[in-house]
This record gives C-alpha cells, sequence and structure tokens, in this order.
C-alpha cells in the first residue's frame, strides 16, 4: 500500500479523453498524493498534457472522475467544473508547456493578475476600489507582500518592474510557477517546467519545488521530460504511453519496469520480452545506486530520451535504429 | 557602436550620385511613363453627334510625366541625403536615446499642462482667427470624440476587444435622452421637469447603454478577432436602422426636438427666468456655448478618471490581461466571461453618457447621425493615439477632428482642385492617407509605451512591441 493510495489529494478515475476517434487518452486511473510530487511521464504524444488540460478543466473529459479533495474534506468533482472555477474553489493552478505570461505586464502585475479573485472581494467588486475604501487598500498591499514574496523565491525581485515578455527563458518559466502560486493553490499542476532550462536552472527548480512541496505543504502534478527533475524529486511517477498507464510507483520501481523501457526504447521486433528484462536488470544493476542520490547524475536508460544517446544504451545493435513502431518517439 | 560596424555601413551604402545614371533612370521612367499615359490619358474619345472623335491631351500627359519624373528624383536625393546621413552620424543611437529620456522627463507634464489648457479654453477663444463661438464650438465637438474615445478605450485598448459598432451606445445614449425627456418624463411628472431633463436622463442613459453593452456582449463572447468586429459592426447597423424604421417610438428619419441642456433648470433664452436673467447679464448666446463646454469638460474629465482608476483596479488589470493571454486568465481563476461583459458595458457607459450629451447640445435626434462612419472615426482615433493610451486619444482625435476643421479654411485648395468641389469633400481621403502613412512609420500609434498600473521600486514604461494587441 504506497502512501498516495490512502487519502489522496487528487484522483483520476477511469479517465477516458476522445477527440471524433482517436482517444487520446484511455481508462486512465492514479493517484497524487499529499504533500507528494507526481511525475507525470511518458513518451511524446502519450497524452500527459490532455490529462493536464482535463484535470484543469480546459476539456471536458469523456468518460471517467476526477476527484481533488482538500485536507479540510471538501470534495471537487473537477470534471464538472469550469476552467477559471477549478481554479477559483478547487484551488488548483497551472502552467503551461509553451510559457503563457502576459508579457507586456511588469513581472509584479503578472503576479497581481493572479490575485485576482481575491482582490475584487476587497474592492466590493470595483466599486469599493473606485471609492478608495481602506479594505481594498489593506487588500492590495497584502497582495503586493504576496507578490513579493514569491518574487524572491524565484529570484526575481530584481526585475520586479520589468516586463514579463523581456525576461529570458528560465526566468519566464520560474515566473509563470510563482504565478500559479500567487493564487495560492492546494494542487499545483506544472507542464514540463524545466523545458529549455540548463542543468544549473534545472537544479535550482528543483530545489523552488521541493520548498513549494514542503513550506507550504502542496500537492504537486509534473509533467516532464527531463530526467534529473524527475527522478530528482518526484515521490511517484506515473508513465503514460498511447493515453494508458503503462506503470505506476516510486522512481526506483519505474527505472526498472519493462514497460517503461520499451516505451521510451522501443524493442526490436524479433527480441523477446524476457530479453529485454534482462537488459533492463543489467542496465539497473549498474545505475541504482545512483539515482538514489538526491540530485543525480543520470545514466538511467529512461533518461536516455535523447535520440543520440539510443545506440549506446542498445548495447548489441549500435547500427540497428529500433523500430519505427514505438523507438522512433522520444 | 563599434568602428568595424560604421566602417561597413559606409562602405555598403554610401550613394554616389552619378549624374549619368541618374539622368539615365530619370529618361527611363519617363519613357515608361509616356508609354502608359499615351493609351490611357493622352487619347480622349468624344463623341459629337454621333460620331467618335479622338482627342489629344497632350498637355495633360507631359504634366504627369514631369509630375513622376520629379517624384522620381526627389526619391533618389533622399536616398542619396539618408544614406549620408547615414554615413555621417558618428553615433546613431545617442540622439533616439536622447528622445526616449526627453518623452519619459517632460512625459508627465502633458496632462496637467492639457487640462489648464482646456479650462482656460474658453478665456483664449477670444483671441482664436476664427472667433470665440466658433472655436469653443469646434472643442465642444473635439472633447465628445475625445470622450468617445476614452470610452471605447476601455473595450478595445484594454480589453483588446474588436468593437466596430461603437456608435450603436452613443445612439443608444442620445435616443435615452430623447425619449425619456419628451415622452416620458413629461408623462410621470408633468412638463415642469423638462428644465432638468437632462440632469435625470444623463445617468439613466449611461446605464441603458451599459445594459445594451451586456445584451450585446452575451451573444458575442465566444467570438474573436474578425469574427467580433462583424458582429459588432452589424449591431451597430441594426441600432441605426431600426431607430429608421420603428416610426412610432422614434419618428423615424425625421428625428426627434428634444430640449436643450439647461443651467441646473436655467435655460439659455432670452427671456425671463434665464440663465442671463438669473445672474442678471446681458443675454448672449455664447453663454450656451461656454456651458456646453465645461459640461462635457467634467464629463470628459470623469471618464478620464474613472477609466484611469479602473486600470489600476483588478478589474482594469483583468481587462489588460485579457489582451495579453485568455487562456493563461481562466487559468488563474478570472471568470473571462464577466471580465469582457464588464468591459464592453463600461465603454458603452461612457458612449451613452456622450450620446446623451450629444442630443442635449443639438436639440435635435436623428439615425443620421450615427452611421457606421463615427464608428470607424472613433477607433481610428483609439488606433491612433496608441492602444491602451488616454493622453495619446486627445492628440490624435485632435488631430483627426481638428483637420476636418481645417479642410473648411482652404480655399485656395480650390485653385488646384477640380470645378465644383469643395477642399472639405477631400476630408476623408487625407485621414485615410494619413492613416496609412501613420501606420507605416508609427504602426502602435502616437503613445507606444504602456505605463504599469503598480511598481515596486521603480515606474518602468514598456515598450509597446511586448504589448499585445488582443485577438478580439
Amino acid at each position: 500500500m504506497h502512501d498516495w493510495s490512502v487519502n489522496p489529494e487528487l484522483e483520476v478515475q477511469h479517465l477516458t479523453m476522445r477527440f471524433g476517434g482517436l482517444t487520446a487518452i484511455g481508462d486512465l486511473s492514479f493517484n497524487a498524493g499529499r504533500k507528494q510530487i507526481t511525475a507525470l511521464i511518458g513518451p511524446n504524444g502519450a497524452g500527459k498534457t490532455t490529462v493536464f488540460n482535463c484535470i484543469t478543466g480546459f476539456y471536458k473529459p469523456t468518460e471517467g472522475m476526477i476527484k481533488l479533495n482538500h485536507a479540510d474534506g471538501t470534495e471537487f468533482l473537477l470534471e464538472r467544473m469550469d476552467d477559471f472555477i477549478i481554479t477559483q474553489k478547487a484551488k488548483v493552478a497551472r502552467t503551461f508547456q509553451n510559457i503563457r505570461l502576459f508579457s507586456g505586464m511588469t513581472l509584479l502585475e503578472n503576479l497581481m493578475v493572479a490575485q485576482h479573485n481575491v482582490l475584487m472581494k476587497a474592492s466590493n467588486y470595483t466599486i469599493g476600489g473606485i471609492l478608495g475604501s481602506g479594505r481594498f487598500k489593506r487588500a492590495e498591499n497584502e497582495a503586493i507582500e504576496r507578490s513579493k514574496y514569491w518574487l524572491d523565491k524565484v529570484n526575481l525581485t530584481k526585475r520586479a518592474d520589468d516586463a514579463a515578455g523581456d525576461l529570458p527563458y528560465g526566468a519566464q518559466r520560474r515566473l509563470e510557477i510563482a504565478r500559479a502560486m500567487c493564487t495560492e493553490p492546494r494542487l499545483l499542476c506544472l507542464d514540463e517546467p524545466a523545458a529549455g532550462l540548463n542543468p544549473r536552472e534545472s537544479d535550482e527548480l528543483n530545489q523552488l519545488l521541493l520548498s513549494i512541496r514542503d513550506d507550504h505543504n502542496m500537492a504537486i502534478l509534473l509533467i516532464e521530460h527531463d530526467m534529473s527533475v524527475v527522478m530528482g524529486i518526484s515521490d511517484h511517477i506515473v508513465v503514460l504511453d498511447y493515453g494508458r498507464k503503462i506503470a505506476d510507483g516510486t522512481p526506483a520501481q519505474i527505472k526498472t519496469d519493462p514497460a517503461v523501457i520499451r516505451a521510451y526504447l522501443g524493442v526490436e521486433e524479433d527480441e523477446a520480452p524476457a530479453d529485454i528484462i534482462t537488459e533492463a536488470t543489467g542496465v539497473k544493476s549498474v545505475s541504482a545506486p545512483v539515482a538514489a542520490k538526491p540530485a543525480p547524475v543520470i545514466v538511467e536508460p529512461v533518461v536516455v530520451a535523447a535520440p543520440a544517446k539510443k545506440p549506446a544504451v542498445k548495447k548489441p545493435a549500435p547500427a540497428k535504429k529500433p523500430p519505427a513502431k514505438k523507438g522512433g518517439r522520444k | 557602436m563599434s568602428v568595424a560596424a560604421k566602417d561597413t555601413t559606409s562602405k555598403a551604402q554610401v550613394k554616389t550620385l552619378d549624374a549619368f545614371s541618374l539622368a539615365k533612370d530619370l529618361i527611363g521612367s519617363a519613357i515608361i511613363t509616356m508609354l502608359i499615359l499615351t493609351p490611357i490619358v493622352a487619347l480622349k474619345t468624344t463623341m459629337a453627334q454621333g460620331v467618335l472623335f479622338i482627342s489629344g491631351r497632350w498637355i495633360l500627359a507631359a504634366e504627369l510625366t514631369a509630375a513622376v519624373v520629379i517624384g522620381r528624383l526627389l526619391i533618389h536625393l533622399y536616398a542619396w541625403y539618408k544614406s549620408h546621413a547615414e554615413a555621417n552620424a558618428i553615433a546613431p543611437s545617442k540622439p533616439m536615446i536622447k528622445a526616449a529620456s526627453l518623452s519619459d522627463t517632460y512625459g508627465k507634464y502633458v496632462a496637467p499642462a492639457l487640462l489648464v489648457f482646456a479650462l482656460l479654453l474658453p478665456v483664449l477663444s477670444y483671441a482664436s482667427p476664427w472667433g470665440e463661438k466658433r472655436t469653443v464650438d469646434l472643442a465642444i465637438y473635439i472633447l465628445t470624440y475625445i470622450m468617445l474615445g476614452w470610452g471605447l478605450n476601455v473595450v478595445v485598448g484594454l480589453a483588446g476587444l474588436l468593437d466596430l459598432g461603437y456608435v450603436a451606445f452613443y445612439a443608444i445614449g442620445a435616443y435615452a435622452y430623447a425619449l425619456l425627456s419628451t415622452v416620458l418624463l413629461p408623462y410621470l411628472f408633468g412638463p415642469g421637469v423638462l428644465p432638468w431633463a437632462f440632469y435625470i436622463t444623463l445617468p439613466l442613459s449611461g446605464l441603458l447603454a451599459a445594459t445594451w453593452g451586456i445584451i450585446l456582449g452575451f451573444p458575442v463572447l465566444r467570438l474573436r478577432g474578425d469574427y467580433l468586429a462583424i458582429v459588432t459592426l452589424a449591431f451597430g447597423e441594426m441600432i441605426r436602422l431600426v431607430l429608421i424604421n420603428w416610426f412610432s417610438l422614434t419618428n423615424g428619419p425625421q428625428g426627434i426636438i428634444v430640449p436643450k441642456a439647461t443651467f441646473f433648470g436655467l435655460p439659455f433664452k432670452d427671456e425671463a427666468g434665464s440663465f442671463s436673467a438669473f445672474f442678471n447679464i446681458p443675454y448672449d448666446r455664447i453663454h450656451f456655448y461656454f456651458f456646453l463646454y465645461y459640461l462635457i469638460l467634467t464629463l470628459a474629465l470623469i471618464t478620464y478618471f474613472v477609466t484611469k482608476r479602473l486600470r489600476r483596479l483588478p478589474i482594469g488589470r483583468a481587462w489588460e490581461a485579457l489582451r495579453e493571454d485568455e487562456i493563461a486568465c481562466r487559468s488563474l481563476g478570472i471568470n473571462t466571461t464577466t471580465t469582457k461583459l464588464t468591459a464592453f458595458a463600461t465603454g458603452a457607459m461612457f458612449g451613452g453618457f456622450a450620446g446623451s450629451f450629444f442630443a442635449a447640445r443639438q436639440g435635435f435626434v436623428s439615425p443620421e447621425s450615427f452611421v457606421y462612419i463615427e464608428s470607424a472615426l472613433i477607433l481610428a482615433i483609439v488606433v491612433l493615439g496608441g492602444l491602451g493610451s488616454q493622453i495619446g486619444i486627445v492628440f490624435s482625435a485632435i488631430a483627426i477632428m481638428g483637420s476636418f476643421e481645417i479642410f473648411r479654411e482652404m480655399d485656395f485648395m480650390k485653385a488646384i482642385l477640380p470645378t465644383g468641389t469643395e477642399p472639405i469633400q477631400f476630408r476623408m481621403l487625407a485621414v485615410g492617407l494619413a492613416m496609412v502613412l501613420m501606420m507605416r512609420f508609427r504602426p502602435r500609434g502616437f503613445v507606444t509605451k504602456r505605463q504599469p498600473t503598480v511598481f515596486l521600486k521603480e515606474k518602468k514604461s514598456i515598450s509597446g512591441d511586448m504589448v499585445a494587441e488582443g485577438h478580439g
């Protein structure tokens, strides 16, 4: 019995999403534990972002249930709620794979927009704000303080008054996380937060996410291709392929899972499944101790998402590419 | 600028003005022009007593050819001059920085200076060559459009929703005033209420227009960009056509005569109980103009300060965020539906106020005043001013509306215009040309910078390149 099975923050049950004839997600069930970092991984096109879009209400799932349990016992059925209500009431925040900042607004303004609902209430839905009520002034100062806190946390205080569009890529990613956190969420969904970051930046990201989890008691759901992030900080990994869950467990379990290796590296047509398992165990014995370290230098088979490295890992036939069926994908 | 970079520019771009190649080019263009002009200009067919003659217009063709050659020469000279100027400039980036800091330093004095000028304008108008009445009347006219521009700015500039039917709300405000003051108020309170009609109906017409803004907003919420523009355009036309055809209510194209605005119940007339009699001053029609001027100035300033304030409130920030990225807005828990509706309603409300003022000023409303071109003009004012900029709108309204007035004055133009035409007939042509040039050289309008609504240490204006224009 894993700790995410008991009283989880998020329960996804039998989630199915079809677009016409295409089943993007098929009968997916998983849990995201309280105060845990749950990583959702899988090859490109596996349906990870679709899962996110279902959880955050951008898509209405064809079938299934998505239940969010707050620590105080309140339950929300996310599949029945509108996207903005999910953020407002159920307290789920998200970031986007292709960063979506308000690039013409300053960093501070970006974070203030995230606190819209609190400020709207404090301004008596604008009327008190126009008349300059003290309540609104106080709420606005609080909002600025919270923005300052998160700017500090993501190390962007110096640039608070610059346009968000002027920031370098890595900083934009961090700002987007800060903006999501300003909505005071219970569950934070991050869509590839480490994409395009250099090793130092992704290490900083790891620290940031761990701090969000531990200092703010947050559940984090993470889509990521960068295995240094996934293996370094996740408590729980769910692996998708072709919209179906192929593995679910702790990082150590996932590393050795034959189905995962097959999905990531592909299988030779003539290779028997038994061979793969042996191969996987072989690799495992080398890499397992390394992976146990907190911020590992990765030698995992799963890591080798970059096509260039594939021949090196696939020891028997370096010249032969894995068959197109699965191995062609990252 | 590094020395190397400067060297390459001077080597690559300095053009020499070679007389031979220049002459060759000019003669070539003259020949081509003549060849083109011969069939379409020089040879003219005329019908005389059923017989077709060909008559020559060679002089006209020669004139046009000369114009082309001179134009071509000017282009060459300009290119030559420009390449020299670039090569000679030691640090071309320096004056640019200076100009930017200049606008930053003195930018904050522009608004107060304009306000002082506006307050003193009736006094200054006595020095105007056009006479005080016409000057103040023009100022009223321009201020109405500034107010409309500020109202539309909420929808187009802040929320990024393209509205081509803004004049509908102007019409609703005007007709609300007309119908309430001539039908409903006398019916409810008797004819004694008429002098006060303006003050009672002004807020009501704003509310009515805002309601219609929401009614329009609902069906178009799902539309974006071009589709939204088309639907709002249709809405503007619908309102006008209803006003024309609902004869029993609106008196159709003949319009409605409505009571003019009064000074808190005191009419501007040469009689007992009027403004002049009450203050014991000789009657002068200019009082009415001054009163109207300060009335629209007050209304415009209310619009200015309310929208300025709204921008700093969460709702205003949400509008701007909506313009930047609607999906991100939703992911932050912002109800984009109500946010869009409030933008529509707020913009419509100011349009309604302006319409109500328009009716009270004219003393007459008819559907003719609310044609599509008015919407286009207001939108042009907003776009030309720089999306989202309030001060820019003042300048563009003065430029566009003022230029119309200047066209009336250009009698000397008659010398070169075809007989039977007035310079004023070319005003839209000139505005169109000005817009084209503007979009070529200053595509983001007069004011290209966005001022942040909140800051920690230092208020830095944001370059227009960063700011999104909205997707509808």
